[in-house]
């Protein structure tokens, strides 16, 4: 962590950057796969769950681009998807906890996303973590 | 599906994970032999793809069709992307993408196999 001289200032889209992305990417991929196939297939068994990841992939998929783009729109688009992200995954983590009953699915989201090994949780801190650490 | 290309693939792309995670902590990039890794994962992975179309040639079905093919076409790609990825960035973080990209097989050839086989997980 101690080398910001080897990180262009300002591109979110370099170094650990792409790291990041590449993570995002896979987090698109996933929730987008199993969000569409819940909605075609069974989306009468738990429509809010369904719904719930649909939104999180195209948060997903926004926050990707937005940190490859990595001009000042991608910063400010990629800030907006952390942002939500963050909030999405703490708010239906804890309903998920509260309120079992409205969640006969899961979502990425649910339990803070444990089913993921926790990365939705850990994934808008890092991204956030970046985006301020590649602000001027 | 639960031949020995599953476990194949999921043991070589531990290994090559740890030789990732080597490069990274040496502050190097990925190099020649990471490469050659990611095709050796990706033959294994194919390796695995075959096995399993025998089997359904066979007869067989996998017990939750739509989740098995999206995990299998998911796999199929990743060793690919980490390589394009990899020479994207030729740092040390190169080195992680291929790391963290070979935990990620792993876990997807764990649930490939869980979601052939739901009855008896």
């Amino acid at each position: 962590m101690s080398e910001p001289a080897t990180t262009a200032s300002g591109a979110t889209n370099r170094g650990p950057g792409r790291v990041l992305i590449a993570v995002y990417l896979l987090f698109a991929i996933a929730a987008t796969s199993r969000a569409g196939f819940q909605l075609v297939t069974k989306y009468d068994e738990a429509p809010l769950a369904y719904l719930l990841s649909a939104l999180a992939a195209v948060i997903y998929i926004v926050a990707t681009v937005g940190l490859a783009r990595a001009g000042r729109a991608g910063r400010r688009l990629a800030l907006a998807c952390c942002a939500i992200e963050l909030v999405g995954v703490l708010a239906v983590g804890t309903a998920s906890l509260l309120v079992p009953s409205a969640f006969p699915d899961d979502t990425v989201w649910s339990r803070f996303g444990a089913g993921y090994g926790y990365v939705p949780l850990v994934l808008p801190v890092l991204g956030l973590v970046w985006l301020r650490r590649t602000a001027r | 599906m639960n031949g020995p290309f599953g476990t194949l693939a999921i043991v070589l792309s531990l290994v090559l994970a740890a030789w990732s995670g080597v490069a990274a902590l040496r502050n190097r990039p990925p190099d020649r032999t990471h490469l050659v890794g990611l095709a050796v994962v990706e033959a294994a992975v194919l390796a695995l793809t075959v096995t399993t179309l025998v089997a359904i040639g066979g007869g067989s079905s996998p017990a939750e069709a739509g989740t098995f093919w999206g995990y299998l076409v998911t796999l199929l790609c990743l060793p690919p992307l980490a390589a394009v990825l990899a020479r994207m960035e030729p740092t040390r973080w190169g080195s992680v993408i291929v790391l963290v990209i070979c935990l990620v097989v792993p876990v997807l050839v764990v649930r490939l196999q869980q979601t052939w086989s739901v009855g008896s997980v």
